[in-house]
C-alpha cells in the first residue's frame, strides 16, 4: 500500500503540472473564443439562439468521444500541411486534448456571458446611451464591469468542468491525473484510481474556491478580496508548473496500449534507452487504433504491437498463414504502406483465444471452439471493449457459426471478474495474461486456425528507421522475452495481493532476462 | 434652438406610426411641455432630438444643425437627459456618475473635479454624498443626482421624459420647482414629457399637446387651460376641476 502510494507521489509533479496547464490553456482558449462571441450575441438576439444551441450540443458530446475525435482530424489537417507547406503538425498530445477541452469549456462561459449582458437594467442601457457613450465605451464602461462578476462565474463552472474532463486528456496521449485513472484501471491498482480521482478533485476545489474569491471580490467592489483570489491562483499555477518548465523534452517517446502487458513492455523499453544515455518517456493509455497511426505520424518513436492485429485490421486479410510468412510479408507491407519498420518479434504470441473456467468448460464437455459453438446459444460470452468490432471476431463467429445468448463488453480488467463470479461463461483473453494462470483457466482450441498469430513485435517510426542509437537500445528485445516469462510479469501488475508497479515487474523482467543490469 | 419639420417615427413592426408628421419650433430659453395620453407619441417625438430614438421621416435641427450631421454620441454629449428610470450607474459613485459626460468629452482632472462641484451644489445635498454609491440615496436624492449628470457638460439643452415621474408628490414638487429655477438661473432650454398635465401647467411656459401621433394643441398653460383649444379640453379637464375645489376650500 504504502509502496504504492510512495509511486502515484513519484509521478505527481508531473501529471499535475501536465493537468494544470492542459486545463488552463483550455479555459483560456475557450474564455477567449467565446467572450467576443457572446458580446457579439448579447448584442444581436439573432445570433443568440444559434450560439447556445451550438455550445450545448458540444457540450452533449462525451467527452472522451470528442477528445477522440480530434485525433483523426488533426491526422488530416496534419497531412494537408504536410502537402501544402512540408511541416507537420502533432495530432496526438497536447494539442487535440486543448482544442477538445477549449470547446467544451465554452458553454458556461458563453451562457454566462450573454446572460449577465442582457440582463443588465434597460434603464442603465439608456443612461449609458443618453451620456454619449460610443457603443464601445458603453460596453467597457458599464456593460463588462456589471457583467464581471456572472462572468467569473461562468470561468469558474468552465474551470471545474475543464478540469475533471481533463483527465480523459490520457487515451490521446497526453499525461494528466487521468494517467492514474486510466493505468489503475488497467492494472487493477485502485490506490492509482483513488489518487487520481482525489488529485483531480482536490485541484478543481482549490481553483474553485480561489475564483470564488475573485468572483465575490468583483461582486463587492472590494478589490483587496478579489486581487488575493487572483494572486492565490497565480501562486498556486506557478507552483504546479514549475516542474514542467524544468523539464526538457525526451529525445525519445514510447507508446503503449492501454494494458498491463503494453505499459511493462514499454517501461522496459524506456529504461533500456535511459540505461543507454538517452532520455525517454512514455505515453501510455493511448487506444490500439491511434498508436499505430501515432507512430506511422512520427508522434511516437516505437511500441510493441502484435502481428495479428495489424495483419487483420490494417492490411485488412483474411487468411492465416504460418507464423514467419506472415511476420515477412508484415515487414514488407509496413515498409512501403508507412514507411514504419517492424525491429523484430519478442519472442512470445499474445493470440486471441476464449477462455473458460476449467470447471465450467469440463461440466459443459468443451475443450475446442466447435464444442463452444453447439453450448453457445445458452451462455454469455464477455469481450474487452473493442473484440465486438475487430474483424477477428467476424471471422471467429463465420468460422464457427457461433451464436451466444448474450454478449456483454467490459474492460479488460473486469471481464475477468465478470467470469470469475460467473456473469458470463466464456471470455475473450489473451494468450500470454497472467490471469489465465492465476484463475485456472483453459484456453479453447481453434481447430479452425480462425485467429492469425499475435506475436508480439517491435516497431519503429518512419522517421527513426536509421536512428542506430534507437535500433542498439532495443535490438536485444527481439527474441529475449518467452511467453511464460511475460505471463509471469503480466501476473504480478495483475494479481489482487502483492503487486508490483508495471516498472517494477519491467525493471525484474529486464534483470531476469538480462536486458537490464 | 431645436426645429422639428414634419417628423414620423415608425414602429420596427411596421404597425401605425408613433409620431406622424410633427412639426414644433423651440426657441433658447423656452420651457416647453409634452403632454398626451399614453401611446401618444410624445416620448418618441422627445427621445429623436437627442437620437434616442431615429425618426423615420422629416428633420431635426439642433443649434442650427441637423441632427443627422453629428455622430450620436456627440448629439447626445451636448443635451442633458433625465428620464424616468434614472439610470445612475450602480458601480460609480456619485461623483463618478456625475462626472461621466465631461471625462467623455475629454476635459482634464482639475476641470472636471471643479464642475462636478458646482454642480452638485446646484442640488441641494450633503458634500458626503458624492462619495456614496447610487444604491445609498433615496429615489429623490438620486433623481437630483441624475439631474447634476445631466448638466453636468454645460448643455444647453436639456431633455427630460417624464423626469419625476416615480417620485412622491411632495419631493415631487420640489424637484420640479428646483429644477425650473435652475432653467432660468442656467439660461437652459427645456422640453420635458410628462402625463401629468398639472405638473405641466405649473413648471411649462409653453405646452404642446399629442393625440396618436399628432400635434393636436400648442399654447400656454393658462391658454390651456381657459378652454381656448376645444380639441384638448379633455386633458385639462381634471387639473382645471381640481384646481377650482382647492381654490373653494381655500376661500
Amino acid at each position: 500500500m504504502n509502496a504504492q502510494l510512495a509511486a502515484a507521489f513519484a509521478v505527481l509533479p508531473n501529471y499535475l503540472s501536465q493537468h494544470v496547464l492542459l486545463s488552463l490553456s483550455a479555459i483560456a482558449l475557450g474564455a477567449v473564443v467565446s467572450l467576443p462571441l457572446a458580446i457579439w450575441a448579447a448584442r444581436r438576439p439573432t445570433l443568440r439562439w444559434p450560439l447556445l444551441a451550438g455550445t450545448s450540443l458540444v457540450q452533449t458530446i462525451p467527452a472522451l468521444a470528442l477528445l477522440a475525435l480530434f485525433y483523426p482530424l488533426l491526422l488530416a489537417i496534419s497531412g494537408l500541411t504536410q502537402e501544402l507547406v512540408g511541416a507537420t503538425t502533432p495530432a496526438l498530445g497536447f494539442l487535440p486534448a486543448l482544442l477538445a477541452l477549449a470547446l467544451y469549456a465554452m458553454l458556461p462561459i458563453v451562457r454566462a456571458t450573454i446572460s449577465a449582458i442582457s440582463g443588465i437594467d434597460a434603464a442603465i442601457i439608456e443612461a449609458a446611451d443618453a451620456v454619449g457613450m460610443t457603443s464601445s465605451q458603453r460596453l467597457w464602461r458599464v456593460e463588462l464591469p456589471l457583467a464581471a462578476p456572472s462572468i467569473v462565474g461562468g470561468l469558474r463552472t468552465a474551470m471545474v468542468w475543464t478540469i475533471g474532463a481533463a483527465t480523459l486528456a490520457t487515451p490521446v496521449g497526453q499525461a494528466s491525473l487521468g494517467n492514474y485513472i486510466f493505468s489503475g484501471l488497467q492494472t487493477e491498482n485502485w490506490v492509482f484510481v483513488l489518487f487520481g480521482c482525489a488529485a483531480s478533485v482536490v485541484v478543481a476545489l482549490l481553483a474553485d474556491q480561489l475564483l470564488a474569491l475573485v468572483e465575490a471580490g468583483a461582486a463587492k467592489r472590494d478589490w483587496k478580496r478579489a486581487i488575493a483570489g487572483a494572486g492565490g491562483f497565480a501562486l498556486a499555477v506557478v507552483a504546479t508548473l514549475a516542474p514542467a518548465a524544468s523539464v526538457a523534452p525526451s529525445a525519445y517517446v514510447i507508446g503503449a496500449k492501454n494494458f498491463s502487458e503494453q505499459f511493462i513492455l514499454a517501461d522496459l523499453m524506456t529504461l533500456r534507452l535511459r540505461a543507454a544515455g538517452h532520455s525517454a518517456e512514455k505515453r501510455e493509455g493511448l487506444g490500439s487504433a491511434v498508436v499505430f497511426r501515432a507512430l506511422a505520424a512520427n508522434d511516437i518513436d516505437a511500441y510493441v504491437d502484435y502481428s495479428g492485429t495489424l495483419w487483420t485490421n490494417l492490411m485488412h486479410r483474411t487468411d492465416n498463414p504460418p507464423r514467419e510468412r506472415m511476420l515477412a510479408e508484415l515487414s514488407d507491407w509496413l515498409k512501403k504502406s508507412s514507411g514504419v519498420v517492424m525491429l523484430g518479434a519478442l519472442g512470445f504470441e499474445n493470440n486471441f483465444a476464449l477462455a473458460m473456467k476449467r470447471e465450467r468448460a469440463s461440466e459443459l464437455g468443451i475443450a475446442t471452439i466447435a464444442d463452444l459453438a453447439r453450448a453457445a446459444p445458452q451462455l454469455t460470452f464477455g469481450t474487452d471493449l473493442e473484440f465486438q468490432s475487430r474483424p477477428e471476431w467476424r471471422s471467429l463467429r463465420d468460422a464457427y457459426d457461433l451464436r451466444f445468448r448474450e454478449i456483454i463488453s467490459y474492460n479488460p480488467t473486469f471481464m475477468y471478474r465478470a467470469l470469475d463470479d460467473g456473469q458470463v461463461d466464456v471470455i475473450t483473453a489473451f494468450s500470454s495474461d497472467g490471469r489465465i494462470l492465476a484463475q485456472n483457466l483453459v484456453t479453447l482450441d481453434d481447430p479452425k486456425n480462425a485467429f492469425p498469430h499475435y506475436d508480439a513485435i517491435v516497431l519503429i517510426a518512419p522517421k527513426r528507421a536509421n536512428d542506430e542509437k534507437l535500433r542498439a537500445a532495443l535490438r536485444p528485445l527481439v527474441g529475449a522475452i518467452g511467453l511464460e516469462r511475460m505471463r509471469r510479469a503480466n501476473l504480478e501488475v495483475d494479481r489482487d495481493a502483492d503487486k508490483l508497479t508495471p516498472r517494477a515487474a519491467a525493471e525484474e523482467l529486464g534483470k531476469e532476462t538480462g536486458l537490464l543490469k | 434652438m431645436i426645429e422639428l419639420q414634419r417628423v414620423s417615427v415608425a414602429y420596427a413592426d411596421g404597425g401605425r406610426p408613433a409620431v406622424r408628421e410633427a412639426s414644433l419650433s423651440i426657441s433658447a430659453g423656452d420651457f416647453v411641455a409634452l403632454v398626451g395620453p399614453s401611446g401618444s407619441g410624445k416620448t418618441s417625438l422627445l427621445k429623436t432630438i437627442n437620437r434616442l430614438i431615429e425618426p423615420s421621416g422629416g428633420t431635426i435641427r439642433v443649434e442650427d444643425r441637423d441632427v443627422a450631421d453629428f455622430a450620436a454620441h456627440e448629439l447626445r454629449r451636448r443635451i442633458g437627459y433625465v428620464f424616468q428610470g434614472v439610470g445612475l450607474f450602480p458601480h460609480m459613485s456619485v461623483r463618478e456618475n456625475i462626472a461621466i459626460t465631461p471625462s467623455l468629452l475629454g476635459w482634464d482632472r482639475e476641470k472636471i473635479a471643479a464642475r462636478v462641484d458646482d454642480v452638485f451644489d446646484l442640488i441641494a445635498l450633503p458634500r458626503d454624498y458624492l462619495d456614496r454609491a447610487p444604491s445609498a440615496l433615496s429615489g429623490g436624492e438620486r433623481q437630483r443626482v441624475a439631474v447634476a449628470r445631466a448638466l453636468a457638460a454645460e448643455p444647453r439643452i436639456v431633455i427630460m421624459d417624464e423626469p419625476f415621474g416615480a417620485l412622491d408628490p411632495v419631493t415631487r414638487d420640489a424637484l420640479g420647482r428646483a429644477y425650473r429655477a435652475l432653467h432660468e438661473r442656467m439660461g437652459l432650454t427645456t422640453v420635458m414629457v410628462t402625463h401629468d398635465v398639472q405638473e405641466a401647467a405649473l413648471l411649462a411656459d409653453r405646452i404642446v399637446a399629442l393625440r396618436d401621433g399628432c400635434i393636436v394643441a400648442d399654447d400656454t398653460p393658462r391658454a390651456m387651460l381657459s378652454g381656448a383649444h376645444p380639441e384638448v379640453s379633455d386633458m385639462f379637464e381634471t387639473p382645471r376641476r381640481q384646481a377650482a375645489a382647492i381654490a373653494d376650500l381655500a376661500r
